[in-house]
């Protein structure tokens, strides 16, 4: 064994000097675990939604509650504002401000639509008596279909938030960064509204 | 520095091609399951279902790929073993939940309507 013992030094167990990494490298990381905590959140709801979804306590069921012709409206609304926020990502990366911003409106706008559908939704259902407090399968429906319009509701919140950054501070790294989150956030939505249009409009009516 | 982020940049935002391919898989991918459903299904109930779950399956992916941009590269593979960890925890959770309920449910008491 060659090994040299300098026992002047007392032995170190930790890093004399934190690794050096650049402004904000490990956000998007850190926004993706983020994001896969959120998908488990979902997961919960669907798996409650699987188990609670045919136990109706004599209300309605599906078949009598779903409109598909709306929901498939609201697919679309969701589907347009993926790609224009996608547009909005290619106009940043070409740092032009304008164009994105506009792309990022019309994005803000087709979530609005679909915030504005699903409530209809809601308010017919309610009003037709099916509320989430008269079976267990529409306390499942308003709890997973709701957490999902939640999150739509904040990432709006989120998206006009940061058009006024943007337009008070400029296309800066900090703004770019924080728009990259959002855009990673709005498209997980999207995903996640795949699930629940196929679990619980389309299995319902099938 | 700086051409490796403008590269690093344009790798994440994807480029118009992959945005339009990704927005028209998806179209064609709602369209299938909304218009199987919509028109009543196939004779085949079974069969309806099954095609619906996999249009639902492949969109996601291509959510994930053309949307998302991931990569088993990106972040040095770390994006890749997050979503595969949560795939684990999401499907034992899931198929976990279904079955036990399903078990409680066939072996409780027979109930009447009445009670």
């Amino acid at each position: 064994m060659t090994m040299t013992v300098d026992t002047n030094s007392t032995p170190q167990f930790h890093l004399s000097e934190e690794p050096h990494h650049p402004e904000g490298a490990s956000t998007m990381l850190g926004f993706w675990v983020y994001l896969m905590s959120d998908c488990l959140i979902f997961a919960v709801l669907f798996a409650v939604y699987a188990v609670l979804g045919h136990s109706f306590a004599g209300g309605p069921g599906p078949k009598e509650l779903f409109d598909l012709e709306l929901v498939a409206l609201n697919t679309a609304m969701l589907l347009f504002s993926s790609i224009t926020y996608g547009f909005a990502m290619l106009e940043m990366a070409r740092d032009r401000v304008k164009p994105m911003l506009i792309w990022l409106v019309i994005t803000g706008l087709f979530g609005a639509a679909f915030l504005t559908i699903e409530l209809t939704e809601f308010s017919h259902m309610i009003a037709e008596g099916a509320t989430p407090q008269s079976s267990a399968f529409l306390s499942a429906f308003f709890t997973l279909v709701g957490t999902h319009g939640l999150h739509v509701t904040f990432g709006s919140i989120w998206l006009i938030t940061l058009i006024l950054q943007v337009l008070r501070f400029g296309l800066t790294s900090f703004n770019k960064r924080r728009l990259m989150c959002l855009s990673l956030f709005w498209h997980f939505l999207d995903v996640i509204w795949i699930g629940v249009f196929t679990f619980v409009y389309l299995m319902g009516m099938i | 520095m700086s051409t490796h982020e403008t590269h690093s940049h344009a790798d994440d935002h994807g480029s118009m091609k992959t945005y339009v391919t990704g927005f028209l898989l998806s179209v064609l991918l709602t369209v299938i399951p909304f218009g199987l459903v919509m028109s009543g299904g196939l004779p085949n109930r079974d069969l309806t279902i099954a095609l619906v779950l996999a249009a639902a399956a492949i969109q996601i992916v291509v959510h994930m790929i053309y949307f998302l941009h991931m990569r088993s590269s990106s972040e040095e593979g770390w994006t890749m073993i997050t979503l595969l960890f949560t795939i684990v925890i999401l499907v034992i959770m899931l198929s976990g939940s279904v079955w036990v309920m399903y078990h409680m449910n066939t072996n409780m008491m027979p109930m009447t309507g009445d009670m």
